[in-house]
């Protein structure tokens, strides 16, 4: 007689915690064979509204880390996501994905994770600058974390284009509020549990599952989101998300064919320029 | 002090265009400022008497143009410039405490003060100890300030703190307050000996200084720059950061000297410019 | 304890400045000015023209043709065949002759387009030309020299440019605004059409008689007058690959609604109302000059004005006396006297704004000082203005006034200034002044702002990036940054 499996809740991902959505509200994760997975969260508005404010209250912490450190933990979720690849690749498999595919997603996705921790303690040098200025004062610019990151996951492929999205956002100090994959929420939802177990402070990264055509609006229109990734919008999505964006001027970047979807100027994306002036004499 | 920031503000003021009657004021203005110097190993009482006659009679050909405030000379000089300038409203001045350097003992500097005093000098000039202030010993500084301002009695004194040995703007404020606590009437920039001498920057934070003493004693003090001012056009810049910072009440000889000797002739050449309206040669001025 | 002088004949010397006025003489303008599109200057198929004045005294100075679509049209084609042909094509050290000689040129008739920069906008001459003329020519001369070099400007990526740039600049300051357009645009490839402000057309135009005289090919620089309507044509045109804009925020934020839904590049230097931070141990004369040059440099028409003074509560009452004796050696009047440190505001429209906001000031219960200035009888001015009690709620300490005029507040500690300094939607610009080399770091590192002047305030160069937080715009301009809003990095 075979055992009875003992299944899992998937929740959204709020401040460190696993919570269900306020508004008591699943919905279900389909698998490729057209089986339901299983029920997931389906965050609501005011999810939403509580994950932006639980992100500018991690911002000061994260963004004040040294990039030594931001570096460690980044290097430490990729430790975890590789002790966890079998649950992925399973999940991977879940949604369509052929067991040589799946293998290959998870294992860029840990080799993605690994490059972009290995930046946080460089790509200020790369970005950064000490100006000439004609005269005699002290001028160098140096890139800071915008603030409050929105990140509308693609939905394919669900644990790469997160990874691929998230890290890059992490890097200089910003915190996330995450939509993920719509239709294959599973492996954004056992991300958080890497998360969760990899040294990564509670509000830093946040994570919704649920309707993105329901939620975006929300975080479009929300005056205290800085910037947003759209990359996993489409392109009626990535318009409101452009609209929205005007009521605070937030910084939008827009979803582009098969460009790189590893490189340092992602991350200067996601960073305000800051220069600092200050004379030289006696 | 921000030396950057102080550097600018002067950069700033020296771009003020002085014209037309503003510009003649300010020539006749400084012609009544300047100390005419002389601080010379070969000066002799012919020297002083030639240079006395300058000083009271600028221009022989223009009664327009005022006396110079002061004759500046060595204490050995001061009996020859007192008979000069006897019956006249020009000054004698004298520097003292062993100048330039002011490394005597104090009982000989105060007693080199009482003596020019006694001589007939109306304004002494002594020079602080840079070695005491940079060594950091600001009670001798003071001390000796306040040891010749007494010998001086009524006679005023100005305080050179030979700004050009100080490192820093900090110093030259730091060592204008301690002049000023200690009972200067003027303050000074140089003896006109060490290079840099006076500066348009150093020359602002004394200003500053003083205004700065004004407003917490009310006490008005003077200033002196001094070495280095030798065109009109330099000279009317510091006018105009005088102007700039303490304002109308402080632009008189009472309150502002330029120490100098060929600043004189570059003045009467500017002023005889604008009363004629040919530029001037040097040949029709005489050399002090 | 010093003492006084015995009376002497002294007098003090009330001493006043003779005006002493610029020569005109020198700068020729004409009666109409066509739009410069494709290489010549050309009646508008609008056929419309509008006046553009002297703020200064009001006068009349010539009529500037308005750009209505076709002629955006135009411009915009001519841009684009200039890029496909010409300009795109072309080596990076063949564009890089032209912008040297393009700087060399503005050198040359530096003191002509100083002096027109004052007649149509109404900035002191002294600042026309000891900061906007130079810093014009400095722009040109230091992205001239990367036209060559861009494959050294930011490691790993081929730079390509974007196509035809639409550029929409403020009146604040004409030509450097135009400036720090322009140079990057073309030194990257692209081609242009711009539009100044409808105050200040004239220097833009002679610009373009410049850039004609130097041999710039036809299209790759086009300049079309005209307001609102005439920006929002340009920003709208279907060919146009990027826009770059600099004004309120308020506008910037419609024409990043207009660009909704396109793939437009954007960047934009917007509104600001900057936090001038002073601390105790401040070098405080060195503070006043900062926060005076903060607040009244160009009649404080500057998005980065310092606006809003936060001085530390136990030096408060000693600095304001310092600022407002400094404030009545202010002399506010005629932009075209040489010793003129407040000139005219630039127009009737922004007299009012400053007025009415002035009123609310005062009618929220802050305590207004102004010196006592003669104002000249015509033209638009208004005197140098200090508000004390101010609290954080007020308008006055929230708004973008872009005028003469500074709120000031007081703080206690360095967490409450940095709190104060940061609570706006804006983050231009801070200034901070203190002797602490810690503290200063400390300050940069949590003013939310994009240039932190640290004992020093409105300083610009060429290679020091320019840009804001949060609602004061994105994208830099300037230093190696400023490269980056007119090429294709291949970020995405």
């Amino acid at each position: 007689m075979s055992r009875l499996d003992v299944r899992k809740t998937y929740k959204l991902y709020l401040g460190g915690k696993f919570l269900r959505s306020e508004s008591g509200r699943t919905y279900p994760a389909v698998g490729a064979d057209g089986n339901v997975l299983a029920r997931v969260a389906k965050g609501s508005r005011k999810d939403l509204r509580d994950a932006v404010r639980i992100a500018r209250g991690a911002v000061g912490g994260w963004a004040s880390r040294t990039g030594y450190n931001r570096g460690q933990i980044l290097y430490r979720i990729a430790e975890t996501l590789e002790d966890r690849s079998a649950t992925f690749v399973g999940q991977l498999e879940d949604i369509g994905l052929s067991n040589a595919e799946a293998i290959a997603e998870v294992g860029q996705s840990v080799d993605r994770m690994v490059w972009y921790a290995g930046w946080a303690d460089k790509f200020v040098q790369i970005y950064g600058n000490l100006n000439p200025v004609a005269g005699p004062f002290f001028n160098i610019s140096s890139p800071e974390p915008t603030g409050v990151v929105g990140v509308v996951v693609p939905e394919e492929p669900a644990l790469l284009g997160l990874v691929s999205r998230l890290a890059p956002v992490l890097v200089p100090g910003n915190t996330a509020v995450v939509l993920a994959s719509e239709a294959s929420p599973m492996p954004a939802i056992t991300f958080t549990e890497v998360l969760n177990s990899s040294d990564v402070p509670g509000g830093v990264v946040n994570v919704l599952t649920g309707s993105k055509e329901e939620l975006i609006p929300f975080l479009a229109d929300h005056m205290d989101v800085n910037a947003i990734d759209a990359g996993g919008a489409t392109p009626e999505q990535a318009e409101r998300i452009q609209q929205g964006a005007v009521h605070n001027v937030k910084r939008v970047v827009l979803p582009v064919g098969d460009g790189p979807t590893q490189s340092p100027y992602r991350i200067a994306a996601f960073t305000e320029t800051k220069t600092v002036w200050h004379p030289k004499g006696l | 002090m921000d030396e950057v920031g102080v550097l600018e503000r002067v950069a700033a003021l020296s771009t003020r265009s002085i014209k037309r009657e503003s510009k003649r004021a300010a020539l006749d203005l400084i012609v009544a400022m300047i100390d005419l110097t002389t601080l010379e190993g070969k000066d002799t009482a012919g020297k002083i008497a030639q240079m006395s006659a300058k000083a009271i009679r600028p221009d022989p050909l223009d009664s327009s143009v005022p006396s110079v405030a002061a004759v500046c000379i060595y204490p050995n000089m001061v009996k020859y410039a007192v008979q000069a300038t006897e019956g006249t409203d020009v000054r004698v001045v004298s520097v003292a405490t062993y100048f330039p350097s002011g490394l005597a003992d104090i009982d000989l500097k105060v007693e080199e003060a009482r003596r020019v005093v006694a001589e007939g000098a109306d304004e002494v000039d002594m020079v602080i100890d840079r070695g005491a202030f940079l060594s950091g010993d600001y009670f001798k500084v003071f001390d000796e300030i306040r040891r010749v301002k007494e010998a001086c009695g009524d006679v005023h004194l100005k305080v050179i703190l030979e700004t050009g040995e100080l490192a820093t703007l900090d110093d030259v404020r730091r060592a204008s307050m301690l002049a000023m606590g200690a009972g200067a009437d003027f303050i000074k920039t140089s003896t006109g000996k060490i290079q840099p001498a006076a500066t348009l920057p150093v020359a602002l934070v004394m200003l500053e200084a003083i205004r700065d003493f004004h407003d917490a004693t009310g006490v008005m003090v003077g200033m002196k720059p001094a070495g280095g001012i030798r065109t009109s056009k330099d000279a009317i810049k510091y006018l105009v950061v005088l102007n700039e910072t303490l304002g109308e009440r402080w632009m008189t000889p009472d309150w502002f000297r330029f120490g100098a000797s060929t600043l004189l002739n570059d003045v009467l050449m500017q002023i005889r410019w604008l009363e004629t309206g040919r530029y001037a040669s040097p040949d029709y001025f005489t050399q002090g | 304890m010093a003492t006084k002088l015995p009376a002497t004949s002294h007098e003090p010397l009330l001493w006043d400045y003779a005006t002493s006025k610029e020569s005109t003489d020198i700068v020729e303008i004409d009666s109409k000015y066509g739009l410069f599109i494709d290489g010549k200057f050309r009646a508008p198929k609008s056929r419309k023209y509008f006046p553009t004045i002297n703020p200064a005294n009001e006068e009349h100075l010539a009529d500037v043709a308005e750009a209505g679509p076709r002629d955006i049209d135009l411009a915009v084609s001519a841009a684009r065949r200039a890029y496909t042909d010409v300009w795109g094509p072309m080596s990076g050290a063949e564009r890089a002759k032209y912008l040297f000689r393009i700087a060399r040129m503005v050198q040359e008739r530096s003191r002509e387009l100083a002096v027109l920069e004052t007649l149509d906008g109404g900035k002191p001459i002294k600042e026309a030309r000891d900061v906007d003329l130079p810093l014009v020519a400095g722009h040109f001369f230091y992205y001239a020299g990367w036209a060559d070099k861009l494959e050294y400007a930011f490691p790993g990526v081929s730079p390509k440019p974007l196509g035809v740039a639409g550029q929409v600049i403020p009146w604040n300051f004409p030509l450097m605004m135009l400036a720090w357009k322009v140079a990057p645009a073309l030194a990257t490839g692209n081609t242009v059409v711009l539009k100044p402000a409808e105050t200040t057309s004239l220097t833009a135009l002679m610009f373009a008689q410049i850039a004609s005289e130097a041999g710039l090919p036809p299209g790759v620089l086009n300049i079309v007058t005209g307001a609102g309507r005439t920006g929002a044509a340009i920003v709208g045109h279907d060919d146009v690959d990027k826009i770059a804009f600099t004004g309120s925020t308020a506008v910037g934020k419609m024409i990043q609604s207009q660009l909704a839904g396109t793939s437009k590049r954007l960047t934009l230097e917007l509104g600001g109302k900057a936090a001038h931070v002073v601390f105790e141990d401040a070098p405080l004369d060195q503070a006043i000059e900062g926060v005076i040059n903060g607040i009244f440099f160009n009649q404080g028409h500057v998005c980065c004005a310092g606006s809003r003074l936060l001085v530390q509560e136990n030096i408060h009452d000693r600095f304001v006396d310092k600022l407002k004796r400094r404030l009545a050696t202010l002399r506010v009047g005629d932009p075209l006297d040489k010793n003129t440190d407040v000139g005219a505001i630039n127009s009737r429209a922004q007299l009012e704004r400053i007025t009415e906001l002035v009123e609310v000031g005062l009618s929220e219960g802050a305590e207004m000082f102004q010196p006592d200035c003669v104002l000249p009888d015509r033209g638009f001015y208004f005197r140098p203005t200090l508000f004390t009690n101010v609290a954080q709620s007020h308008r006055i300490a929230q708004e973008e006034i872009f005028g003469p005029v500074l709120s000031i507040l007081s703080f206690r500690t360095p967490d409450e200034a940095v709190e104060k300094a940061n609570n706006t939607p804006y983050g231009l610009s801070a200034g901070v002044w203190t002797s602490k080399g810690s503290r200063i770091l400390w300050m940069a590192d949590r003013l939310k702002a994009g240039v932190v002047w640290a004992n020093t305030y409105n300083k610009f160069d060429p290679t020091s990036p320019f840009g804001g937080y949060k609602e004061s715009g994105f994208g830099r301009e300037g230093g190696r940054h400023g490269l980056l809003a007119y090429m294709d990095w291949g970020e995405g």
